[in-house]
């Protein structure tokens, strides 16, 4: 039997796992990934003529940052590396590949995907304004190009990024004018004995806290933000209190997110199933505890399958090759399988202690005023979806995106479908399960024009 | 103002120049396009739409809310473009000479 | 959309609503005919609302002009019958070819188009480049369409089920046919869930799914499904004002585009998708997509500095004359067709519906459809 062909897509943590795991276990993988050089977007590394030590990047993640960092460079040999390479399309057992317009093929038997996660977004007044980003946006400038995104920064939104990032900014000299967090803190009080199966990350989570409140940093939970405030540009955030109370704040930049969602447009286009998982509140592809998607040879890891987090993305990305080579009839450590099982399972606790902590504040989507833009790329706002569905009819998301373009432009509704989705079902009295999905569609991002089939292969 | 983005270290690098809607631009070695352009200015384009203007979003290849011009009508997504010596880019769309009609 | 009142028995019931039955329960209304229409999933879902958009008389083989010219009355006076435009803009179609033999069908078809109304201006390439500088320069001659245009698919037939329920029609959506039989002097048209609707006449409208169903009434049609590759760019500056087609004799070199005013650039052409009709899904092929980009170039040198967003495909069914089968059945009276429209549908779409309409509210129309009879595949079939 010829050598199975396993190609891994992203170089994160799950995917450099995923590639250590093949290759140990003797097959030379495939790794496709869009970055620049590997390790992702936690483990983001910075350019070469950058000198920061890893102490100074990754904080208490320095150590693992090194660990999966090192691996992947130990592996340069033993794998088919493709770096800057876009997964754009796949059909069958055929992936599409593109680089600097280059487009090739690449046949496979297993397909890994660990294509990560972005922030989840929801809209607010003023969030197109330059000045406001994501907050995975706030934590790349800083990480990978040494740069705060203003000068005054304001963080907004919930999830334990919030705070991690808020840390790092104050850490590095930036000013932060507060951290607006929409979870409320009882919540998070409420969780703890929840997270409580992985005590680092708990207190991790609360050192950042306390380095916060340490460097007189203001921490408001349970807040309602109204507003990003500026005409051309960000100049300050206006919210409410928990208690009720409005405020302003004054600031040139907003880093604002709320929590992650997967990136599942390959899962959709290699025809996986989705289902809708209640407690992440958003739609996943369906897998087994491995990784098996509903697709023979279509495997799942990390963020992109579940968000669970980076160090779980370790954990997953080496299941799933354990269950490449398992259904390849290769010999796998069942004693590896169970432990690697039991470390995702202590990850799945711990993610549901944070979804207690916080939680997607769906009603702040729900109750987007009419004229605040939804849909970034095609600058459709909440009350055209709102109208447009009500007149025209739209009992699923995919009828509203052919009917008035929400989810239509570049970024194929990764930053506008969980808010467009919560205000169609807000409409229609309905669950987020009864309005659907946007369904995925090729090209995973823009495909050149110019793209032209590599010559001779 | 000068520029959106403060850089808060790695300062020591070469200079690289940049062009930015026909005024010079220093950028530094290992700068992205997007950083480049904002440690410099407050925007990068204009939203095609008439809602005024943007300057990024996500910085990870994501959100396609970075994506600018160049004279010749070239499209670069900023948070993913190495800067280069003699890059140039504009914050907003060409001409008819440029576009459809090829410069 | 559902309708006013339940009434289990109307003078027309249309089985399927793409366009046609959409536009022919809208215009049954306008006639005083009581109507249900029965659709499976979202009127104006499949191919009717994911084809490139054309409107466009030109090109089309001229026994299909009159019908033609009738529905582009009916694109013109649009907002006054369903309320809204559907982004239709008529900017012009320019046809182009690159060899004499492309230019000797352009210019046989002008001459010919002009005795069905239809005047076309042929452009040398002096004119054309003087007229339309972004032309790629193996152009060697342009026949334009001033009164020919575009529109957007994904409204025009959500739009006409609209205005069809607004004036009257019953409108069952997510219903799906179970069986059509002929009961009497009627027809018993039985969804699934167990309800049955009856009419003295049926419209069958279900496009690419209708074959079985006509053969069940003893008239096999020789339909092949396929799926158009579709794509569109990112939003760049609105320039490109008329839709601009190939006219080539190569195989597969087929291509079109159009610019929408919001700017993006639609495009199609190539090659074309194999289909599930069963699962209802048709997955584009990547390969189709790089193919069509050099031939995309060639029309249009500029765009090789944008970028596609998305790419789609569609249910689509295409007969081997590549006209369609359209009139009453051969079999049955009071039995009616309406599919197979081969991949030419948008254009005619609100004229089928017109001519649909009058067909069995007064037994005849005046525009001449013989050649869609069904009829015609009788021998082969």
């Amino acid at each position: 039997m010829a050598e199975p062909r396993v190609v891994v897509i992203g170089a994160g943590p799950a995917g450099i796992r995923a590639a250590q795991a093949l290759v140990a276990a003797g097959l030379r993988p495939a790794v496709v990934d869009e970055g620049l050089c590997s390790g992702g977007q936690i483990y983001r590394r910075q350019p070469a003529n950058f000198k920061r030590p890893y102490e100074a990047l990754y904080g208490f993640e320095a150590k693992k940052a090194r660990a999966v960092h090192t691996t992947f460079d130990d592996l340069s040999n033993a794998i088919d590396y493709h770096p800057e390479t876009l997964a754009w399309n796949l059909s069958g057992n055929t992936l599409h590949l593109v680089r600097n317009d280059i487009a090739d093929t690449l046949d496979f038997d297993a397909l890994i995907l660990a294509t990560g996660a972005t922030d989840r977004l929801l809209p607010l007044r003023g969030w197109t304004l330059p000045g406001c980003y994501s907050l995975g946006a706030s934590q790349i400038a800083l990480k990978a190009q040494a740069c705060a995104i203003g000068e005054r920064v304001v963080f907004l939104g919930t999830g334990p990024l919030l705070y991690l990032i808020s840390y790092q900014y104050a850490q590095a000299g930036v000013d932060v004018a507060a951290v607006l967090d929409t979870s409320p803190f009882s919540g998070q009080i409420g969780a703890l004995p929840v997270m409580a199966s992985r005590p680092s990350m708990l207190a991790k989570g609360l050192y950042y806290r306390a380095q916060l409140t340490a460097r007189r940093i203001p921490v408001h939970t349970s807040v309602i933000p109204l507003q990003i405030e500026g005409e051309t540009s960000v100049s300050g955030v206006r919210f409410r209190t928990g208690k009720g109370k409005e405020q302003q704040l004054v600031a040139d930049a907003v880093g604002m997110g709320f929590h992650l969602r997967s990136e599942t447009q390959l899962a959709d286009l290699a025809h996986c199933e989705f289902d809708f998982d209640e407690e992440l509140a958003q739609w996943a592809p369906v897998a087994d505890v491995d990784g098996r998607s509903s697709v023979p040879g279509v495997y799942l890891a990390g963020d992109g399958a579940r968000i669970l987090g980076a160090d779980s993305a370790e954990i997953t990305g080496e299941l799933a090759a354990l269950a490449v080579l398992s259904d390849l009839e290769r010999p796998v450590s069942g004693q590896r399988v169970q432990k690697l099982r039991q470390g995702r399972e202590r990850m799945e606790r711990f993610r549901r202690g944070l979804a207690m902590a916080f939680p997607w504040p769906a009603f702040l989507a729900r109750g987007v005023e009419y004229d605040v833009l939804l849909c970034r790329c095609e600058a459709i706002s909440a009350g055209e979806l709102r109208s447009s569905a009500s007149q025209c009819g739209a009992p699923e998301l995919n009828r509203a995106k052919a009917l008035i373009r929400v989810g239509m432009g570049r970024c194929q509704g990764r930053y506008c479908g969980h808010a467009a989705a919560e205000v169609l079902a807000d409409m229609r009295g309905e669950s987020l399960r009864d309005v659907g999905r946007l369904r995925g569609q090729g090209p995973v991002k823009p495909l050149s024009c110019n793209t032209r089939m590599k010559v001779s292969k | 103002m000068l520029g959106r983005f403060v850089r808060v270290a790695e300062q020591d690098r070469p200079t690289v120049e940049l062009e930015v809607d026909g005024s010079p631009c220093q950028a530094l070695e290992g700068d992205t396009l997007l950083v480049a352009v904002l440690s410099q200015r407050n925007t990068l384009r204009q939203s095609e739409f008439g809602d005024g203007d943007r300057a990024g979003f996500c910085l990870m290849g994501a959100c396609q809310d970075c994506w600018v011009w160049t004279p010749t009508g070239e499209r670069l997504r900023a948070c993913t473009t190495q800067v280069s010596a003699g890059l140039r880019v504009m914050t907003h769309p060409p001409g008819e000479d440029v576009w459809p009609n090829l410069a | 959309m559902t309708g006013p009142g339940n009434n289990k028995a109307t003078d027309v019931i249309v089985v399927g609503g793409g366009i046609m039955g959409a536009s022919t329960a809208f215009f049954l209304r306008k006639r005083g005919h009581s109507v249900r229409l029965i659709e499976r999933g979202l009127v104006g879902q499949q191919a009717s609302g994911v084809n490139f958009g054309n409107i466009r008389r030109q090109g089309r083989n001229l026994v299909q002009l009159p019908l033609s010219n009738r529905a582009r009355g009916i694109w013109e006076r649009l907002p006054e019958l369903v309320g809204e435009n559907c982004e239709y803009l008529c900017t012009g179609q320019l046809r182009v070819s690159y060899d004499a033999e492309g230019a000797e069908d352009l210019e046989t078809y002008a001459r010919d188009a002009r005795e069905h109304g239809l005047d076309l201006e042929i452009l040398g390439p002096e004119a054309l480049r003087q007229r339309y500088a972004w032309l790629g320069p193996d152009i060697v001659l342009g026949s334009l369409a001033p009164q020919d245009g575009h529109a957007n698919p994904r409204l025009t037939g959500p739009a006409f089920g609209r205005a069809a329920l607004k004036a009257g029609a019953i409108i069952e959506e997510n219903t799906e046919v179970l069986a059509v039989e002929k009961t009497g002097d009627d027809f018993e048209v039985q969804i699934v869930g167990g309800d049955r609707f009856r009419a003295p006449a049926v419209l069958l409208a279900t496009g690419a799914w209708a074959g079985p169903v006509a053969a069940r009434f003893g008239e096999p049609v020789p339909m092949v499904s396929r799926g158009p590759h579709m794509g569109v760019t990112e939003p760049v500056p609105y320039r490109i004002k008329p839709s601009v087609g190939v006219k080539t004799r190569v195989p597969g070199e087929t291509v079109y585009l159009r610019q929408v005013e919001r700017g993006n650039i639609v495009f199609g052409g190539g090659m074309r998708n194999e289909v599930d009709l069963e699962a209802i899904r048709v997955y584009p092929k990547p390969e189709y997509t790089l193919h069509q980009l050099p031939l995309l170039q060639r029309v249009l040198p500029g765009i090789e500095k944008l970028r596609i967003i998305r790419v789609w495909s569609g249910i689509e069914g295409y007969m081997p004359d590549d006209q369609p089968v359209m009139g009453p059945s051969g079999k049955l009276p009071g039995l009616y067709y309406a599919f197979g429209f081969s991949g030419a549908g948008f254009q005619i779409g609100p004229g089928v519906g017109d001519v649909m309409a009058e067909l069995i509210a007064t037994g005849a129309t005046s525009t001449p459809i013989e050649a869609f009879d069904i009829r015609r595949f009788a021998a082969t079939a």
